[in-house]
């Protein structure tokens, strides 16, 4: 049952799904959300950040995207609310926020 | 053609095993099936097979290592007893929900404790759960017919599922008797070559096998896992009357012994039916109306059919080989009453534990089993429902 991996998502019925969940597709594991489990939610406050990217190279998730030597906003499909990155930051620009967003 | 030959159970399935020549054998020995590694592996020794054998070191690695070997795209089995199975219980599992047709030649032993070697269903009972087919077998004529079809089972495009082909520790795997084998090359054109549609040797596709599933995936990989378990039975009916063409021999998902008109039915499972049926004779000689169902195809449970079997049946006894602790009943009493229920039928059903640790069993305790069935009928009282049989008191 060759299928590639954009037909398995969180919509998918059982008649549909892949055999055995095989994923016929390489790279496709940012598709998955994985980031449903957070309980504590990282906020970056633009302001204060001065773009050491400390942060970038701690996280576990590789949550944190990087554009032309610039960090984003986080990934949240992927970041579990694991608190590292605020704890690395030396200028408080990340905050822990109870919940999930 | 048929070669007439005189084999141990455990010979007759690694001939069949080298008949195949399959790709991987990755084995552990443990009695009573150490002969079927030990056996095959002299014949990759000799050159008669192209397999690879893995002497792992423990049965949880002989079952990963089968998977690691399916999901590479090669033809993989083992074999095992017993603690050995309970050694594979993690794997087993996900051998099945990776869709797998891995094939495996279990011989039935006991699970310790207490400490013993011989002849119960407690190892594929415990296991009957995983999401395997189970195929079991009377003698050492079945054991071999069921090995040659297993695969074409498994293997089919619409099941995909590993496959434990059973027989009875010692009872069979040890004692020698008379046997028919098919010709390599008509056990060969039988189960053909294996040409798995996604495997991950296969370097133009890539390709990941048992990936983690969330909770949004789980459901319907179970619901999809089920659907394939089911599928196994028109399979295996397809397969069995294209074994049939070949050897002769017939098989269906069960054997009905003289149950048509029976008023006592027992159901049994594995070498026990044999001594069963001569009970079955010795009271039919006798008059009475009595009959047996052999369960062959335990996993998937083809339980309306045998609820259809059973609905001339006045008072029905069910034979376990296995305690499953729960106070009342066995595994197939489970079953065969559930089957029963959905059919609304209600006969009285006797659930019996017999032959734990390879306590042998006879004709005599199987024509007691028929009397207290009469006496039932008679008295209109079913008594203890759940019983042993041929237990010191
Ligand atoms: S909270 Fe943890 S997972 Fe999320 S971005 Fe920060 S370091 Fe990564
Ligand atoms: S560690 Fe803090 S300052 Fe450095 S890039 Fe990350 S958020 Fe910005």
């Amino acid at each position: 049952m060759a299928m590639d991996g954009n037909k398995i998502t969180e919509t998918v019925s059982w008649r549909n799904i892949t055999e055995g969940c095989k994923i016929e597709a390489a790279g496709n594991s940012r598709l998955f959300n994985t980031g449903d489990w957070r309980v504590d939610t990282p906020v970056f406050i633009a302001e204060k950040c001065r773009q050491c990217l400390l942060c970038v190279s701690v996280c576990p998730d590789s949550s944190i995207p990087v554009d032309n030597y610039q960090r984003g906003d986080f990934d949240f499909m992927h970041c579990k609310g694991c608190g590292i990155c605020a704890k690395v930051c030396p200028f408080g620009a990340i905050e822990m926020k109870m919940g999930e967003r | 053609m048929s070669i007439k030959d005189r084999l141990s159970g455990n010979e007759a399935v690694a001939i069949a095993m080298r008949q195949i020549n399959p790709d991987v054998m990755s084995a552990f020995p443990i009695t009573p099936s150490t002969e079927i590694p030990q056996t095959f592996s002299s014949f990759v020794a000799n050159g008669q097979v192209d397999t690879a054998f893995i002497p792992v070191e423990s049965e949880h690695s002989a079952m990963s290592a089968a998977i690691g070997s399916q999901a590479a795209g090669a033809r993989s089995l083992t074999a095992t007893s017993s603690c050995g199975l309970a050694l594979m219980w993690e794997v087993l599992y996900v051998a099945a929900s990776n869709r797998l047709p891995i094939a495996l030649a279990l011989v039935n032993r006991t699970l310790s404790g207490p400490i013993n070697i011989n002849c119960d269903h407690s190892d594929s009972m415990g296991a009957r759960d995983s999401g395997w087919i189970q195929i079991y077998s009377e003698n050492n004529q079945e054991a071999y017919d069921n090995f040659v079809q297993a695969y074409r089972i498994a293997e089919h495009a619409a099941v995909r599922l590993p496959i434990m082909i059973c027989q009875d520790g010692f009872i069979t795997s040890a004692a020698v008797e008379n046997i028919e084998l098919l010709a390599d090359r008509d056990v060969q054109g039988f189960v053909g070559e294996y040409h798995p549609e996604s495997y991950l040797l296969n370097s133009k596709q890539p390709l990941a096998i048992g990936p983690y599933a969330v909770s949004a995936y789980c459901m319907e990989a179970k619901r999809a896992q089920l659907e394939a378990l089911k599928n196994a039975k028109q399979v295996t009916l397809d397969v069995a009357k294209e074994f049939a063409a070949l050897s002769g021999r017939e098989y269906g998902l069960f054997e009905e012994y003289k149950l048509a008109d029976a008023d006592y039915a027992m159901v049994i499972i594995g070498s026990a039916a044999g001594t069963a049926k001569d009970a079955v004779d010795q009271l039919r000689a006798a008059g009475q109306k009595v009959g047996l169902l052999k369960i062959r195809l335990f996993r998937p449970f083809p339980g309306e059919e045998i609820a259809a079997a059973l609905q001339k049946s006045k008072v029905i006894a069910c034979m376990d080989r296995t305690e499953s602790f729960n106070g009342r009943c066995g595994p197939l009493g489970a079953e065969v009453k559930s089957a029963l229920f959905d059919a609304q039928l209600m006969p009285p059903v006797i659930n019996y534990v017999y032959g734990l640790g390879g306590r042998d069993v006879t004709v005599e305790d199987f024509i007691t089993v028929f009397a207290q069935l009469a006496e039932i009928e008679q008295t209109n009282d079913g008594g203890k429902k759940y019983r042993y049989l041929s237990l010191r008191e």
